[in-house]
């Protein structure tokens, strides 16, 4: 039975991305892992074929879709068996944009979002910085008046998700050292902007087909038309962001989960040791009963949070359980599934340590295990 | 220019299909989908109707079948036509040729009727042909180029070797090769429209045909697994290779 959050609708695009990833991503996985990155194209690509930015209206590039689509979306994008491809594609149409959509002027939606959801521009967030990730309010990179009615940028941010080759950024800045969390503001920034630089690419453990940048800020002089949002909301602003960021982030992992789950059972069937199928043995059945029981509450929360915020509420508490659990029950899933492969799962061929490497991350992005802690167990009063 | 394009709605395409105890297909209650050779069809027709022509997608089977004509209408197919009844369980090629011409003919002004070359499911590869006959049309097959000029189609027929060149006066039945295009994936947008497009159902005594029309003349009496393949033959020492390669054609009586 389909979950609330899902029509027949859902289901017919479910199989349209589904052929498209099958046949245009996944049969380049290899290769792009190896090279560290995948083309551009592949922006241009979904946006002509109206999976990027999905919930968008039809103005702005999009299908004028819901959560379920969106969700439809990341979870078949785990299919490509490359994580950083649906993780990259996810910062543009799930993550940068929807801060323009909702916060933006008509003039910053025709230049900024619709390119970006066509896939004619590439767009990077520019939250976390060498001093300051988890804590968001820590954040050092200044936006000041020019004195002209713009503004003068200065700072650097560090692990932007498509920050070495994205169009533009949607950063995060303090605008009023002495305004608490009232003294950010978001601005929407074009990479040739002068003193705007890519200062490294950074290496890193999994996610390694979409690239990661150090950023470096110095002087980079904004007119006032790109300020993003209200000037001085912008902690409030970005918050409001990282809701859905979680929402999806949690959604392409636990479908990653799923797929590595079913591949690992698959082979439990067929891998004999001691005279059975290794699947036969106690220890193997109950550890696939603990994943599949796990991977199902996950999702199951997953959609019924989605939901919520799709009827109109704003689930913050149930968003953070959503995120911490997800990622928790897939590192899992993946840690168990690697060793129930044994040295077939460490070596590269089965893809089995790209994804449990790739999964690491879900427990530190987009807000870590302990943050997701910190926001839960404020609403208890402790 | 107005199409008509044959399509099926097959179990399981990307699974192995399960036979029932009559030794068809089990067609209901299982999972199923537009046969992905009919994507194809679609597509063709899609591209050739261009923005002014209609494109109308018919179909028999099962109530699931539908579905067939939901992912042809939500790839951009303009209407739908769905013979369902209870006394074409069965039906075989023969039956099934009948009733589709009989959808076709009603179908005022259409100048070119679409399939596939073969279902994923039967592979008879009959069909388009008998729908040919029993219309009265001229009947291209393997097209992997369809094209229209001055009223005349004109076919790249798929062979062995190459490709043949052929021209047809229109209307005309011609089936699509798998190499004739890449099918469009619908869009959100596309399936939501979908939903609003024409659908019509059709029973047997709607299309003019009786009882004897629709029955079945061919049974399947039994059915049995292809035999396994043997493992061939390795020859390693390379002094020994070519006398016993001579041999083996000789007593295959290629040479």
């Amino acid at each position: 039975m389909l979950h609330p959050l899902f029509t027949e609708e859902h289901e017919q695009l479910r199989r349209s991305v589904r052929q498209f990833v099958e046949s245009e991503l996944a049969p380049h996985a290899q290769e792009w892992e190896r090279e560290g990155g995948f083309p551009d194209w592949v922006f241009k690509r979904m946006g002509d074929l109206g999976f990027m930015g999905v919930r968008f209206p039809e103005e702005y590039g999009g299908q004028g879709g819901d959560w379920g689509h969106s969700i439809v979306i990341a979870e078949e994008m785990a299919r490509c068996g490359s994580g950083g491809v649906g993780m990259a594609i996810a910062v543009q149409s799930e993550m940068a944009t929807p801060p323009i959509f909702k916060f933006g002027t008509e003039a910053q939606k025709q230049r900024f979002l619709l390119p970006a959801i066509k896939g004619e521009k590439i767009v990077c967030l520019g939250i976390t910085e060498p001093n300051a990730g988890s804590d968001v309010a820590g954040i050092e990179t200044t936006a000041r008046p020019d004195g002209d009615g713009g503004w003068v940028i200065n700072g650097r941010k560090i692990f932007i998700t498509n920050g070495v080759r994205a169009d533009f950024c949607v950063l995060v800045t303090r605008n009023d050292k002495e305004a608490g969390h009232h003294g950010f503001s978001l601005f929407l920034v074009d990479t040739d902007t002068p003193g705007f630089e890519v200062s490294r690419k950074l290496d890193k453990l999994g996610m390694r087909s979409s690239d990661t940048a150090e950023l470096v800020l110095d002087d980079v002089r904004v007119p006032s038309e790109q300020l993003l949002g209200e000037q001085g909301h912008g902690f409030v602003e970005i918050m409001w962001e990282l809701q859905g960021e979680r929402v999806i982030g949690a959604a392409g992992s636990i479908a990653g989960g799923w797929l590595v789950f079913e591949k690992t059972l698959a082979y439990a069937k067929e891998r004999h040791a001691f005279g059975r199928p290794i699947g036969r043995f106690q220890v193997n059945r109950h550890k696939f009963a603990t994943m599949a029981t796990e991977l199902e509450a996950a999702r199951q929360l997953l959609y019924d949070t989605a939901l919520a915020w799709e009827r109109g509420e704003y689930p913050v508490k149930q968003i953070s359980m959503v995120k911490l659990y997800s990622g928790l029950v897939v590192n899992r899933v993946m840690n168990e599934c690697l060793q129930l492969w044994g040295g077939m799962g460490y070596a590269t061929e089965t893809g089995i340590e790209r994804a449990w490497r790739d999964s690491r991350l879900l427990r530190i992005g987009g807000g870590t295990d302990e943050i997701m802690r910190e926001i839960i167990s404020k609403t208890m009063g402790l | 220019m107005n199409i008509v394009v044959l399509v099926k709605y097959i179990p399981n395409p990307e699974g192995t299909p399960e036979m029932g105890p009559d030794h068809r297909l089990k067609r209901e209650g299982v999972e199923g989908a537009l046969d992905p050779g009919d994507e194809h069809s679609v597509e063709a027709a899609l591209q050739l109707a261009g923005s002014d022509g209609e494109v109308t997608l018919v179909t028999m089977g099962p109530e699931a079948a539908v579905g067939a004509l939901r992912r042809g209408l939500s790839m951009g197919g303009h209407k739908g036509v769905h013979v369902l009844d209870d006394s074409l369980k069965g039906a075989d090629v023969l039956v099934t040729a009948r009733v589709l011409a009989a959808v076709v003919k009603r179908q005022a002004g259409f100048d070119l009727v679409l399939a596939g070359v073969e279902s994923t499911d039967g592979y008879t590869g009959t069909l388009p042909m008998a729908v040919a006959e029993l219309l009265d049309l001229p009947n291209v097959t393997f097209a992997r180029k369809v094209e229209v000029a001055d009223g005349t189609l004109k076919v790249e027929r798929q062979t062995e070797a190459g490709y043949d060149e052929v021209e047809c006066p229109l209307p005309a039945v011609v089936t699509v090769t798998a190499g004739a295009n890449e099918p469009r994936y619908p869009t959100l947008k596309g399936i939501m429209q979908a939903k609003q497009k024409p659908m019509d159902t059709l029973s047997v005594s709607d299309l003019g045909l009786s009882a004897e029309d629709v029955k079945a003349t061919q049974e399947v009496m039994g059915l049995e697994p292809v035999a396994a393949k043997e493992a061939g033959e390795v020859i390693e020492d390379p002094e020994e290779a070519p006398g016993r390669v001579v041999e083996f054609l000789t007593k295959a009586k290629v040479i």
